[in-house]
């Protein structure tokens, strides 16, 4: 609580002009932060939207044992894990690759036209990049095609109505779009590096590769092990604008991620305290995760994610 | 120095410069391969054929898209939320982050830890959309404009770069009798343009692209942005109103595919546009972030 001594609440008068630019702020926050937070309350009602909040009867843990005992609930994590696990393990790498590389091209020029043009899909809207990838993907689409004329299918295969294939659109599909951004950290962090350490290296007889290996990767482990904290703290999320797009009817067995049926039970079904359990769930495992990256990450590097 | 020698092109910087091409045409293609399949004749763009140019150049596609109504009330309503959303998410947050910038401000620390619970927990989508509902935003343009005020995020971008400025040059002004305000507009913001504009750009490309606001919060057709309506045509195939308009207009049939891609370069346009002179900026945004982490 702040002590309200007089002197105190004098010299807080007398900043009326710095406090006046930072509490329409604190209400914001309070607006659309906390009260929602508050509304995580309706997960223990059975509450309608048109009634006031505490006309809704309180139905203690019930919603909580019907989406337990829900088959698609647990498709969805299934799906959320999937989805994370393949994005992590084949995804996470491939920035530091691309940067390590990057990082051998000598003629600057080039370098930076290739860098440039490497973020730009990460400011296209998901709107296009899926329009994209539902096209060639798609009956007659690039992709078929393609495919075809190489002679790895002999038919046409309809890659986004087929749940086999979902998991794997989504993550080329997202490092088709991210690689470049995710990897300017790493570029950075490599462009950091003191050139001396090459130098003496170089004198010691050192290769292209035993370089990279022993000074490049090595000076670049603390940024590659927050990152990895994040990622895996990151896991129960997905990327909803990227799903909600590239989903249909006939894929949704593998496409549905927690998000996702939050969304579809709650908005599209109207069952909105059931959803709301769901989330609340999902809040607080998203929170210990973050919690526990950031003890990691103290753990290891001497300093916190936030 | 002397030491180091200049070496040949070896074999390895020839296969990494062919990577390195490689991955700059896959990121190009398909934004070309959109392009000239809505430059296409109506005919060439229905076989769907992979090509390097446009066989028959043709603009029925886009007339189509620019004679749509809705389609091109959403990209006013795109522009109008892209204007003002910017400008009130840029405003607001960096007034809040120039008072939490000052450490001697009276209860920093309790706000600060009021923000910074926000990022550690919050209500999410149901919750939300009940609150928005309450406040009778739904369906309303301003469900594009205050939820999207502040972000924590770069709330701490801008307070790290207000503490950076010098104080001399804010005092100095303070004994001259200037206000926080003043000092603010005058003084903190015109050293401040680099971030500005970052951040500007990240909000404005944020609201120019975002679909997701107005599929949940957005019901009524006049408040649909371009995004959102983009969406619809693309994965719901919405498109087939538009063609039966074409269809009555230009009497052919336009096959549903350069329609579509018509309204995706549209809609990409600006973006590719503007992307070669402002993506210096971006870049240097997300350093800021990256350090502050």
């Amino acid at each position: 609580m702040i002590h309200f001594e007089k002197g105190r609440l004098r010299s807080f008068f007398k900043q009326w002009q710095l406090q006046s630019m930072v509490i329409p702020g604190i209400v914001w926050m309070i607006v659309f932060c906390y009260v929602p937070m508050f509304w995580l309350i309706i997960a223990f009602m059975d509450y309608s939207i048109a009634k006031p909040l505490f006309q809704s009867p309180f139905v203690g843990l019930k919603h909580f044992q019907d989406f337990l005992t829900d088959e698609r609930f647990w498709r969805s994590i299934r799906n959320t894990l999937g989805m994370s696990s393949i994005k992590l393990l084949l995804g996470f790498p491939i920035p530091i690759f691309f940067a390590l590389l990057l990082n051998e091209i000598r003629r600057l020029a080039f370098k930076r036209t290739v860098q440039t043009i490497s973020y730009l899909p990460h400011f296209i809207a998901w709107t296009i990049f899926g329009g994209i990838t539902l096209n060639w993907l798609g009956e007659g689409g690039v992709v078929n095609q393609l495919f075809m004329m190489l002679g790895l299918q002999d038919r046409e295969i309809l890659y986004i109505s087929d749940p086999k294939y979902f998991w794997w659109i989504t993550y080329f599909t997202d490092t088709l779009k991210e690689t470049g951004w995710s990897a300017i950290i790493y570029i950075a962090a490599i462009a950091g590096i003191d050139p001396q350490l090459y130098e003496a290296a170089e004198l010691d007889g050192a290769g292209r590769f035993q370089k990279m290996w022993h000074i490049t990767i090595q000076s670049i482990r603390p940024t590659i092990a927050i990152l990895f904290i994040l990622a895996v703290s990151g896991m129960l999320g997905s990327n909803f604008e990227q799903i909600f797009i590239l989903e249909n009817n006939m894929n949704i067995k593998m496409a549905e991620s927690l998000d996702l049926y939050i969304y579809n039970m709650g908005l599209v079904s109207g069952r909105h305290s059931f959803s709301t359990a769901v989330l609340f769930v999902r809040s607080i495992i998203a929170l210990c995760l973050l919690l526990l990256a950031n003890y990691t990450s103290k753990k290891l590097t001497g300093d916190g994610i936030f | 120095m002397i030491l180091k020698k200049r070496r040949r092109f070896s074999l390895f910087e020839a296969v990494n410069t062919i990577i390195m091409i490689a991955i700059c045409f896959i990121t190009l293609y398909p934004f070309w391969f959109v392009l000239i399949n809505s430059l296409n004749s109506p005919e060439q763009a229905m076989l769907g054929t992979v090509n390097w140019f446009p066989e028959q150049f043709s603009l029925a596609s886009y007339s189509v898209v620019f004679n749509d109504k809705a389609l091109m009330h959403g990209f006013l309503v795109t522009i109008l939320r892209t204007i003002v959303g910017t400008l009130v998410h840029v405003l607001f947050t960096a007034i809040v982050a120039y008072g939490m910038s000052k450490k001697y401000l009276i209860g920093q620390k309790v706000y600060m830890r009021i923000a910074l619970i926000t990022m550690l927990f919050s209500g999410g989508l149901i919750p939300s959309f009940i609150l928005m509902t309450k406040l009778g935003l739904y369906d309303h343009f301003l469900v594009f404009i205050i939820p999207a005020m502040y972000t924590f995020f770069n709330m701490v971008i801008f307070m790290s770069f207000f503490r950076t400025i010098p104080t001399s040059l804010e005092e100095s002004a303070k004994v001259d009798g200037a206000s926080d305000y003043q000092v603010l507009f005058r003084i903190v913001f015109p050293n401040s343009m680099a971030v500005l504009a970052t951040i500007s750009l990240f909000s404005a490309v944020y609201h120019w692209n975002d679909y997701y606001q107005g599929v949940i919060y957005i019901y009524s057709q006049e408040n649909l942005p371009m995004q959102t309506i983009l969406y619809k045509i693309v994965a719901e195939n919405a498109v087939s109103f538009m063609q039966q308009q074409a269809m009555a207009q230009f009497g052919a049939r336009l096959p549903s595919n350069s329609i579509k891609f018509a309204s995706m370069m549209v809609a990409t346009l600006p973006i590719l546009l503007f992307y070669p002179f402002i993506q210096r900026y971006l870049v240097k945004g997300v350093m800021i972030g990256a350090i502050k982490g």
